[in-house]
């Protein structure tokens, strides 16, 4: 349906261009905010470019965090020298000091004791502090005010956010072998847990699937009418129907808190797979799997010698899939798992971001976009399998 | 039984065993025995007492059991619509012929790929009332529209002023149900890609006889196009029913997770029926009255189903 029109083009390309900008800008915004220091991510309007800045404070030159908003109207910084505030640095109005001593409310009542005064700062002034290394959000700091021009500002991205993300997520002392015990970020436990159930996933629903399909699709026995229809309906079964019994199941094996119920149902084999392949079987043509029976080739062996390398590419929409699923999956893992350094790492994500209370939003961001980028940077080298997988899967249903 | 039929058995049998484990063990099993629990009082500690039909009964009379049906209803009413059209309207635009096709596919699909706890978060970023990149975007519209408005009220010599302001989005019981919604159509990149693909086979002599029949670009979406795509179309509307029948993972997370604390925040307008199965099952061992609500909802989803099927079938024109 092609618009004859060349205003039908370009509203076409118009729309096209809007719409995209519209589905990607959520990506940017989260890699936006992951680069961006915590106190820049609390601003509205919100800023786009993340800056570092830098100034001399405590006699240090030094990375300080500088507030958004600068002062409207003049204020005096004094040392207080009396009263249960004694050595506290506070930040006055110009009319709350009076020879030597500050307007100080204590329990309601307004009295005046002895401080110090040390500077006076005017409208346009900014409040800093020292950033510190490993930023805590509730460690206290001293705010001190300087002027603008004495904020050195430079545009940069906040990189450090990543790593800083995977230390906030939490550490666990491990036995590592030839290493001893050591202290390493949880995160790279959750990440050995998500590859290897996804890992021993797809090898599993592979091999299984296929020969289900295998036996479905070129094998005529009785039965097989069945055993297809019972495959097909069991891919409508929702899952908080299998919920509590699986749970009560694995219970009774002694596998809840491991990794095992993750992978070993998909891997014996998952009707949507089978059924996909068994379709896929289906299109090979008689005649190869005939001329190898008459050469004497076992049913395994035209299994494996011809119907398996000529179907290559179902399977690597088969085996696509279930990693894409296996590592997406919240449901099972926050079922099954129940100790940190068992969980996975869309559940260890869960678990960070409940624990913070969502404040951290670049951390946050940070670690969303860890989980993220491994399946992106599957997804750009296995584009051509992906799109044909699913116009087909949708299609052949 | 020939010695070709008995072989064809034992192999057919061989190299489906495996699944027959997987579908036995993993499958049968849950199903009969949860169905048998629905009728049971059980909470994993004990071992289950048959209580007949009474968690049925509790279930009818549980209010927070009717909030969360209709919470997902309402939710499954908003966002599978919302998600077909726009994945229609998406494919229809790829599908003219345009340049750089593969790009635009690409950028309209990756949303799928982001882990749901990921999107979950990303969205929580995005709506937040107050530092959120959404409502610094609608508050760039309202306020001019705001100032317009007044200014005509006054020139009017009304006292009467508007503030249109945005929703706090996750926070209003009233918008969190659409929040989520516009984070689904997010995601609707897959089904895009699936009419994409139903598009392709649309016959051109359609469009060319529909052409001469002097049919405009609205008539040929209603008269060629959208009957060509209807299996299409009925297939992912039968998935999308028994996906957001289960929503659960933005939920979650979204509306403040485990049942105990704050689950379907705020005032519960968040509580899916999958989320307060969860909070009976897990929360509070309420095992036997979970699987009924499980079996109360396949059969929901197998009445949609058969309802999506019957409408369907009057309406879908199959192509050869």
């Amino acid at each position: 349906m092609e618009p004859r029109t060349i205003y039908g083009r370009v509203l076409t390309y118009i729309l096209l261009i809007v719409g995209s900008c519209a589905f990607v800008f959520p990506f940017v915004w989260m890699l936006g905010t992951s680069l961006k220091p915590i106190e820049q991510t609390n601003t509205m309007p919100p800023r786009w470019v993340p800056y570092d800045y830098k100034a001399t404070l405590n006699g240090r030159y030094q990375p300080v965090i500088r507030d958004n908003n600068p002062l409207t109207a003049p204020v005096l910084v004094v040392r207080m020298t009396e009263g249960p505030q004694a050595g506290i640095k506070r930040v006055i109005g110009v009319d709350e000091y009076k020879d030597g001593k500050a307007r100080t409310v204590i329990a309601g009542s307004t009295e005046w004791l002895g401080a110090t005064l040390l500077y006076r700062a005017e409208p346009g002034w900014y409040y800093v502090k020292e950033r510190k290394e490993t930023e805590q959000i509730d460690a206290p700091a001293e705010w001190d005010l300087l002027p603008p021009e004495k904020i050195d500002g430079r545009a940069r991205l906040f990189w450090e956010n990543y790593p800083n993300a995977i230390r906030k997520m939490g550490t666990t002392r491990v036995w590592i072998p030839f290493l001893g015990e050591r202290t390493i970020p949880l995160f790279f436990l959750y990440l050995r847990n998500s590859l290897i159930v996804c890992t021993l996933g797809v090898i599993g629903t592979v091999i299984s699937s296929a020969l289900a399909a295998y036996s479905l699709a070129k094998i005529p026995w009785r039965g097989r009418g069945v055993l297809f229809a019972v495959t097909l309906a069991t891919m409508m079964v929702p899952f908080p129907v299998l919920m509590v019994p699986m749970y009560a199941l694995f219970k009774t094996f002694g596998w809840v808190g491991t990794l095992l119920p993750l992978w070993v149902p998909p891997a014996l084999g998952t009707g949507f797979n089978i059924f996909l392949l068994r379709q896929f079987f289906l299109t090979i043509p008689r005649d190869l799997s005939e001329a190898a029976r008459i050469d004497g080739c076992s049913e395994f062996g035209i299994f494996w010698r011809i119907i398996l390398p000529l179907s290559r590419p179902a399977l690597a929409v088969v085996a696509l899939f279930h990693f894409l699923y296996a590592w997406n999956d919240f449901l099972g893992p926050l079922l099954y798992l129940t100790r940190r350094e068992t969980f996975t790492l869309s559940l260890g994500l869960q678990a960070y971001q409940s624990q913070q209370g969502g404040v951290d939003w670049s951390s946050l961001m940070a670690a969303s976009t860890l989980v993220c980028v491994p399946i992106i940077v599957l997804f750009f080298f296995t584009q051509k399998t992906f799109i044909r997988g699913i116009a087909t899967t949708g299609i052949k249903g | 039984m020939t010695r070709a039929e008995r072989r064809h058995l034992r192999n057919g049998l061989l190299f489906a065993a495996p699944w027959l484990v997987g579908l036995g063990t993993f499958l049968a099993f849950p199903i009969l025995s949860s169905l048998y629990l629905s009728f049971c009082d059980y909470s994993t500690l004990q071992p289950p007492v048959w209580i007949g039909l009474q968690n049925y009964r509790d279930l009818m009379g549980d209010t927070v059991f009717h909030k969360s049906l209709s919470n997902t209803f309402i939710f499954a009413a908003m966002a599978l619509p919302a998600g077909l059209v726009t994945a229609l309207f998406l494919a229809i635009l790829l599908n003219s012929g345009v340049r750089g096709l593969p790009i635009f596919r690409t950028l309209f699909y990756l949303p799928c790929l982001v882990p749901a706890v990921a999107s979950a978060m990303l969205w929580l970023w995005v709506f937040n009332g107050q530092y959120g990149i959404l409502n610094y975007a609608l508050s760039g519209v309202l306020d001019p529209l705001n100032s317009l408005i007044n200014s005509l009220l006054s020139s009017l010599g009304s006292d009467a002023r508007v503030h249109l302001a945005p929703p706090t989005w996750l926070s209003d019981p009233n918008w969190s149900k659409p929040a989520l919604a516009i984070m689904s159509v997010w995601g609707v990149g897959g089904t895009m890609i699936v009419y994409l693909a139903g598009l392709q086979d649309v016959p051109a002599e359609l469009y060319e006889a529909a052409e001469i029949d002097g049919a405009g670009w609205w008539r040929k979406l209603f008269h060629v196009t959208i009957p060509c795509l209807s299996p299409v179309i009925y297939f992912t509307l039968i998935i999308g029913l028994i996906n957001v029948m289960q929503f659960f993972t933005a939920a979650y997370i979204m509306g403040g997770g485990p049942m105990g604390g704050t689950a379907g925040m705020p005032a519960r307008s968040t509580l899916f029926y999958a989320i307060y199965l969860w909070g009976q099952a897990l929360e509070w061992l309420h095992m036997g009255y979970a699987c009924a609500m499980a079996w109360i909802l396949f059969m929901i989803v197998v009445i949609l189903t058969l309802i999506a099927h019957g409408t369907a079938l009057r309406r879908i024109t199959y192509l050869g």
